[in-house]
């Protein structure tokens, strides 16, 4: 029989909450995270709000001597994943090493760090830079501290498709478990909201100016950044049900990545390869699109990255025959870290029931059965998590109930 | 099981842009290593680095492309224009739906990152800093996928397409990436292989802090030492290398030529230490054995192994205990090499760029030597083919790499009338 893939454990450190039961909360009441930026005077800056992590102590999660050598970044995928180990009731200690491996998404890396160690040389010279900027500001930082703290040795892995990352992560995580791999650490977290990082965002036509953030909005005016994200177990099936979960919330039924391969920054015109992404990930599910009780959009918040999807999910689906939510319209956009966000809020909604809500969209959405309130739904047994990068990634995943 | 070849090479390296002088520097065993010429390197302790001399112009791009593409992702492109070419590919005659982009990195776009950031903060005087006054296309270099979107945009290719970012196993880990995707029939054809320019202040300056790199300034073309008694780190490079990765039977419909078979590619981490390895290899072994295994390969049946080699104290020692452990006295037997005593350590781009090599040596019988092994460490026992090329009948040719983070990746290419992957050819 073949070997099947389910998430087991969620760990959530999101502008929505700290662990799965606050951030769960929070999502169905509709409270947005989304404030003016703290962690430094945004005043001068044209990116001056987002969704931040409240309350954020990475002291709880990381101990001093790591605390030095690694960035905001890894220590949300520290929390999240100390939190998504616990959650899923998996002690890696008494597991075989090998058998346990880690896959996460990164877009942007370490970037606070980076920017301090670059400063230091620039103004103090070379002998100031930090011993730990080789491992703290690459992309591989949080998978290879991940790997060391939990002991997960087998093979582990690092994908960057913008914010399609997320999705990508899970499909190689379910790639692995295919092939015989027993759990895996997955999913994405982003810490893009220092200086210049944020500065670096600003060259995106896309990014919201006035901290509004209304995708599907006649007046949608681009995103709004957001920092933190989630790590979810992975786990083989039989595994999961032998060792007795705690909860076993989705199945990875089935995952697509397309591109449109039109340009480096522009949409393309039609929106045939996100399409196909949908439909292909529903068809490797063994689905059909009726199936699908709830489509998780990625929401770009550009009016015609907006209509493109408003129209894919339209010809996949039909009309209006489809709920369509936006949940992270109260987190901002995570980059790697939101389309992980996206699937632990698909995985909740799967077990409960219940869909979360799109906050801050005003008016009909012609086409789109867009949901606005947390909605309980009888008999979902199917949900789409899409996801969409920068320069055209195209990324779709089904999880279907067990 | 849906098989994998290489049907395409192109690489640029230090000492020589394009496959064939990558080739004859490589066999000439002649290191392309000098005094860092893109900044003044007096107030470092490594001042020394393999360059390229790289004129994108040259190889075909225009001057819009240049002002928008940081030099990784300027040499990505100009190296798959090489491997698409070698490959007689021609995109608008493959179904690009089924053609998928899998380009490894480890640091990505950090030239440009650099040097905007030295503008924007007057110097590195304001962490607060003016965005006003930083060029375009900044998110392409902050989030360095926009290389595979330059790649899928550049050939049409609407299939998965990502950046792999494992440190310095990421040039064959985008290359395990690729051989998966063509195996579970996401895709029939990728784009595949790794690139990165890191030869800037602050990666001079990270490694110095950690004392990584070679100090050996004075002698630069010999500062280069993998499993040499006199090695002092490894030298930092820069280049890439792309493939052409391709499902068997599409690749023989159209009548390609076909370098080797992509037979066994495994992964693991050492759960041990970000930067740190343990003496023993083990889970460096345990991946070579793994990637053998799915090659259905008994030691004695390697012709060549390209190493990590990377001239460090302890990973020439580590590496040379892990081939131990997994092959046995037959380790004994197997001609190994470090191009990087050639070429540098281009962090993740090495990893395809010995691909590559590894690709050439089963299509041309030699094997190119590891430069500067003078006076073998006594604890680098193995043959690692000092000082001069070797003719050598190589029908299985194995790479191995090891990086930050603990990840260790090993790859296995065989000559496709050997190939016991797929049951023969």
């Amino acid at each position: 029989m073949s070997r099947r893939a389910v998430i087991t454990g969620l760990g959530v450190v999101a502008p929505t909450g700290i662990g799965v039961v606050e951030h769960w909360e929070n999502s169905l009441s509709g409270r947005p995270g989304i404030g003016p930026i703290a962690s430094f005077d945004a005043g001068g800056s044209p990116i001056r709000w987002a969704g931040q992590v409240p309350d954020f102590d990475e002291k709880a999660f990381v101990d001093g001597k790591l605390l030095v050598q690694t960035d905001r970044w890894t220590w949300f995928a520290f929390a999240a994943a100390q939190l998504a180990l616990a959650d899923a009731a998996l002690d890696p200690s008494l597991a075989d090493p090998f058998e346990l491996s880690v896959v996460t998404a990164s877009a942007s890396g370490g970037n606070a760090f980076g920017q301090r160690e670059i400063q230091a040389l620039w103004s103090q010279g070379s002998r100031a830079v930090s011993a730990y900027q080789s491992i703290g500001w690459f992309y591989a930082a949080s998978s290879g501290q991940l790997s060391i703290r939990h002991q997960l040795k087998g093979a582990c892995g690092v994908l960057v498709a913008d914010a399609a990352g997320g999705v990508d992560a899970l499909a190689e995580a379910a790639r692995l478990i295919r092939r015989g791999t027993g759990a895996v650490v997955t999913g994405g977290t982003e810490a893009p909201l220092s200086p210049y990082a944020l500065a670096c965002q600003a060259s995106e036509a896309t990014v919201s100016r006035d901290g509004r953030y209304r995708p599907f909005s006649p007046d949608a005016a681009g995103y709004v950044p957001g920092e933190g994200g989630a790590i979810l177990v992975v786990e083989e099936r039989e595994r999961a049900l032998e060792r007795g979960a705690p909860t076993v919330y989705a199945e990875i039924a089935g995952t697509s990545s397309t591109h449109d391969a039109h340009h480096v920054t522009d949409p393309a015109p039609g929106h045939r390869q996100y399409a196909r992404a949908m439909r292909e990930a529903v068809a490797r599910a063994g689905l059909t699109p009726a199936d699908i009780g709830v489509v998780f959009a990625d929401g770009a918040g550009d009016p015609v990255r907006d209509r493109q999807e408003a129209a894919a999910i339209e010809e996949v689906f039909g009309p209006g025959r489809v709920p369509v939510t936006v949940p992270k319209t109260m987190t901002g956009r995570l980059y790697s870290g939101g389309a992980a966000l996206d699937l632990a809020w698909a995985a909740l909604a799967l077990a409960d029931g219940v869909l979360p809500p799109t906050v801050g969209v005003e008016g009909d959405v012609p086409g789109l059965d867009l949901v606005r309130q947390a909605r309980t739904v009888d008999g979902l047994s199917a949900a789409l998590v899409l996801a969409r990068g920068a320069g055209g990634f195209n990324s779709a995943a089904v999880l279907t109930k067990v | 099981m849906r098989r994998a070849v290489v049907t395409g090479v192109g690489v640029i390296a230090p000492g020589g842009v394009g496959r064939e002088e990558f080739w004859g520097r490589i066999v000439d065993g002649k290191p392309a290593i000098r005094r860092i010429s893109v900044f003044d390197p007096s107030r470092f302790r490594s001042q020394i680095a393999a360059e390229v001399d790289f004129d994108p112009a040259a190889h075909g791009l225009t001057p819009r492309e240049i002002r928008r593409m940081d030099r990784f992702v300027q040499m990505a492109v100009v190296c798959a224009d090489e491997a698409v070419r070698d490959a007689g590919l021609e995109p608008e005659a493959v179904d690009r739906e089924r053609m998928g982009v899998s380009l490894g990195s480890a640091v990505g776009a950090t030239i440009t990152l650099e040097e905007e950031y030295v503008v924007a903060s007057d110097g590195g005087r304001d962490w607060v800093v003016d965005d006003r006054h930083l060029r375009p296309f900044l998110y392409q270099a902050l989030v360095p996928s926009s290389a595979a979107t330059e790649l899928a945009v550049r050939f049409g290719a609407q299939g998965p397409a990502a950046v792999v970012s494992t440190g310095c196993t990421s040039g064959i880990d985008s290359i395990g990436r690729a051989y998966r995707l063509i195996q579970d029939g996401e895709a029939d054809v990728v784009i595949a292989g790794a690139s990165d320019a890191p030869i800037s202040p602050i990666t001079v300056a990270c490694f110095d802090a950690i004392r990584a790199t070679s100090p050996d300034n004075d002698e630069p073309e010999q500062a280069s030492r993998p499993f040499d008694a006199g090695r002092k780190g490894f030298v930092l490079g820069e280049g890439a290398a792309v493939l052409v990765v391709e499902e068997l039977e599409h690749a023989r419909r159209r009548g390609a030529r076909i370098y080797c078979e992509v037979t066994g590619y495994a992964a693991r981490a050492n759960g041990f230490h970000m930067t740190g390895l343990r003496p023993d290899g083990y889970e460096l072994g345990e991946a070579v054995k793994d990637a053998m295994a799915q090659a259905r390969l008994e030691p004695e049946d390697l012709g060549y192994i390209s190493a990590h080699g990377s001239g460090t104290k302890q990973n020439d020692r580590h590496e040379t205990a892990a081939y131990k452990r997994a092959l046995g006295e037959a380790a004994r037997g197997v001609p190994i090499s470090s191009i990087k005593s050639v070429v540098g350590h281009s962090l993740g781009a090495i990893g395809s760029i010995e691909m590559a090599a590894c690709a050439l040596v089963l299509q041309r019988g030699v094997v190119p030597p590891t430069a500067n092994l003078t006076t073998p460490d006594p604890e680098c026992d193995l043959d690692y083919t000092p000082l001069v090329a070797r003719e050598v009948s190589a029908r299985h040719a194995l790479s191995a790499g090891s990086g930050f983070g603990g990840f260790q990746s090993a790859m296995v290419f065989s000559a496709l009338g050997d190939s016991r992957a797929g049951g023969g050819a």
